[in-house]
């Protein structure tokens, strides 16, 4: 197996268009990086990042490229960290390309405490958080939904959560799409996903979800930090999840008729799990219409854990949950109907981003007004040991990204082998003499989340501000990590 | 072992194999929760009757294991044996199968709890039969 790569700048790769391609594979990437993805291929690795890059690209209505970000690895049908942007004329529409967890995502809180506020409490804190935020199999949330309720979640998402009193209103103006994507149609959502959901709202999960506490350890665009509100050794909160088993239950069910729709329309699907629908169609309209009560119940999910973390802080510290507010929130696992340029001409796109952070540039109306100026905060996550990074989307990115930029550091060793090499309990030990408390609902699950299993994000990070696509405002360091 | 788990950067592939089609499904069905608790500290004191259809063999395991994870949450229980009555063709594009799944309800510190398992996917799907055994595999999302 071999797959032909061009380098076309130092930091972007291209897979030239060949055979079924619609349009070229573009990857950003160092060196090192692409040296990792070329090598699974050579190494005849039957699950690779490239050749699901090149697959994507053989998919109809896809535009400009099949689009990789630094932290891509191997996924199912679309590689994670990819970005498949169609024209909703005449492209499709895919689950592979939003994942099961759909609009899994990072939400960001600021609070008015420092670092050295916190010493000696750590302990107390994690504890506080460990107890009121619900995580790990089998775990429930405090809210049990009747099934008007849920449907209200899938259509007002986290302004639901709001208008019960989780959260203010000032929440629902510092995340995405305010909190509520329209287009939301609970029809479109199985019996089962809505019961799934019914008591999960406000529940982290598992695999590499998490609630980290973290300190501002350095700043690098003190203009982009003051406009974000972030100084150094600022503490800030850091939630990991998504739409939960409901958006997991919109997935199966729609790998589905998305089959079947395949087959129906005709459209050649390299891969199984790449089956799509035509965005146009039936199928495809009514997948949309699933996806957005998806994102919504995820953003319904993030705003309650806000809410619940705020509780615990009161009590651990006695911290006025007021000064406590929402920095940004974001999804990484997405399907949208966004306006961009392609060839100098406006088109309405379906722009699907598995893995990948929307980075929309300054001036773009969908960023908050106080924001607007420098552009949106892009919240990349790193692992429980390292670090994780604050950027700001830009200009170049909206020409060259469709406005999307990484999601974290990306895996480079599956859990398996994570599981071989690392002892859960060895790691929190070795965490915690770094001043790193780490929480648990599994050891094992611990291990499978090694940093040593991830690329290094400060790398990652490197690639995408030095292309020019997101910008690097702040660095924080882990304090407390709350795993599934 | 009648199953294994094959090296994927983020999720897990699982690779189940058996003399039957259906004992196949019945090892899929335990390697799928042998990635989520520790199937030893499990009683089989439950059971659920589960039934499912697909287009064709591999898409029937994929649902099968689905229909698992949704039954598993929906009555908070966890799943350690498996039989499968019967898998047959129904019409020309439709194969069913008919099964039932033993466990307990899950009690995150009995039964070790580990990574929870979002969905089965098509990718890396596979079904062969080979030194007559059935194997059928996918990569499942964690």
């Amino acid at each position: 197996m071999s797959i032909e790569l061009k380098q076309i700048s130092e930091l972007v790769w291209e897979i030239p268009k060949s055979g079924e391609m619609f349009v070229p594979g573009k990857i950003y990437a160092d060196k090192d990086l692409i040296k990792h993805l070329v090598d699974d291929v050579s190494r005849g690795k039957e699950w690779n990042a490239l050749v699901q890059i090149r697959n994507v690209a053989c998919l109809p209505g896809i535009q400009k490229a099949s689009l990789a970000m630094a932290d891509i690895h191997p996924g199912y049908g679309f590689a994670i960290g990819a970005i498949g942007a169609f024209d909703t004329q005449d492209g499709v529409i895919s689950v592979a390309g939003v994942g099961f967890d759909c609009n899994c995502g990072v939400r960001t809180l600021k609070t008015g405490l420092t670092r050295d506020d916190l010493k000696g409490k750590e302990e107390n804190l994690a504890n506080e958080l460990f107890r009121t935020v619900p995580a790990g199999i089998g775990s429930e949330g405090r809210i049990k939904l009747s099934k008007n309720e849920i449907n209200d979640v899938l259509v007002k998402g986290a302004r639901f959560a709001v208008e019960r009193g989780y959260g203010t209103p000032g929440d629902l103006i510092f995340t995405e799409e305010e909190g509520c994507v329209n287009g939301a149609d609970p029809d479109t959502v199985s019996d089962e996903a809505k019961r799934r959901g019914s008591s999960q709202i406000g529940t982290l999960g598992s695999g590499n979800h998490y609630l980290e506490v973290q300190a501002v350890e350095e700043i690098f665009d003190e203009d982009s930090a003051r406009v974000f509100g972030l100084f150094r050794g600022q503490v800030l909160i850091s939630i990991h999840c998504g739409s939960r088993a409901l958006g997991h239950q919109i997935g199966m069910d729609y790998l589905k008729t998305l089959e079947s729709a395949s087959r129906r329309y005709d459209i050649p699907v390299r891969e199984r799990e790449l089956v799509c629908a035509p965005f146009k169609s039936e199928e495809g309209r009514r997948y949309f219409k699933a996806v957005n009560c998806g994102i919504n119940a995820a953003f319904a999910n993030r705003q309650v854990i806000a809410h619940l973390t705020r509780k615990a802080l009161r009590s651990a510290l006695g911290v006025n949950e007021g000064t406590v507010t929402t920095l940004y929130d974001v999804g990484h696992n997405t399907a949208k109907t966004e306006k961009h340029k392609v060839d100098g001409v406006e088109k309405q796109l379906i722009v699907h981003r598995k893995g990948a952070t929307r980075a929309f540039g300054p001036g773009r109306p969908e960023v908050p007004s106080a924001y607007r100026a420098v552009g949106q905060p892009v919240l990349v996550g790193g692992t429980m040991g390292t670090r994780s990074y604050i950027l700001h989307g830009t200009q170049k990115g909206m020409d060259e990204t469709f406005g999307t930029s990484i999601h974290g550091a990306g895996r480079i060793s599956s859990r398996e082998s994570a599981k071989k090499r690392w002892r859960g309990k060895d790691l929190v030990a070795q965490l915690k003499e770094r001043g790193i408390i780490i929480k648990g609902h599994s050891l094992s699950g611990v291990a499978e989340e090694a940093p040593g299993a991830y690329k290094d994000v400060a790398q990652v990070v490197d690639v995408v501000h030095n292309a020019g696509i997101a910008e690097r405002v702040a660095m924080t360091v882990p304090l407390i990590s709350v795993k599934g | 072992m009648p199953y294994e788990f094959l090296e994927h950067e983020s999720d897990i592939g699982i690779r189940a194999w058996d003399r039957t089609l259906e004992r196949t499904f019945v090892q899929g069905g335990k390697a799928l929760f042998d990635i989520m608790v520790d199937l030893k500290k499990v009683k089989k004191k439950t059971s659920v009757d589960i039934s499912c259809e697909a287009r064709d063999i591999p898409a029937l395991f994929v649902e099968w294991l689905n229909k698992l994870l949704t039954q598993s949450d929906l009555k908070k229980t966890v799943f350690k044996d498996f039989k499968v009555e019967s898998i047959e063709p129904f019409g020309y594009d439709v194969y069913r199968l008919k099964g039932t799944a033993f466990g307990e309800k899950i009690d995150p510190k009995k039964h070790s709890v580990r990574t929870e398992v979002k969905a089965a996917t098509y990718f890396g799907l596979k079904y062969e039969f080979r030194d007559g055994s059935h194997y059928l595999q996918c990569v499942v999302d964690v």
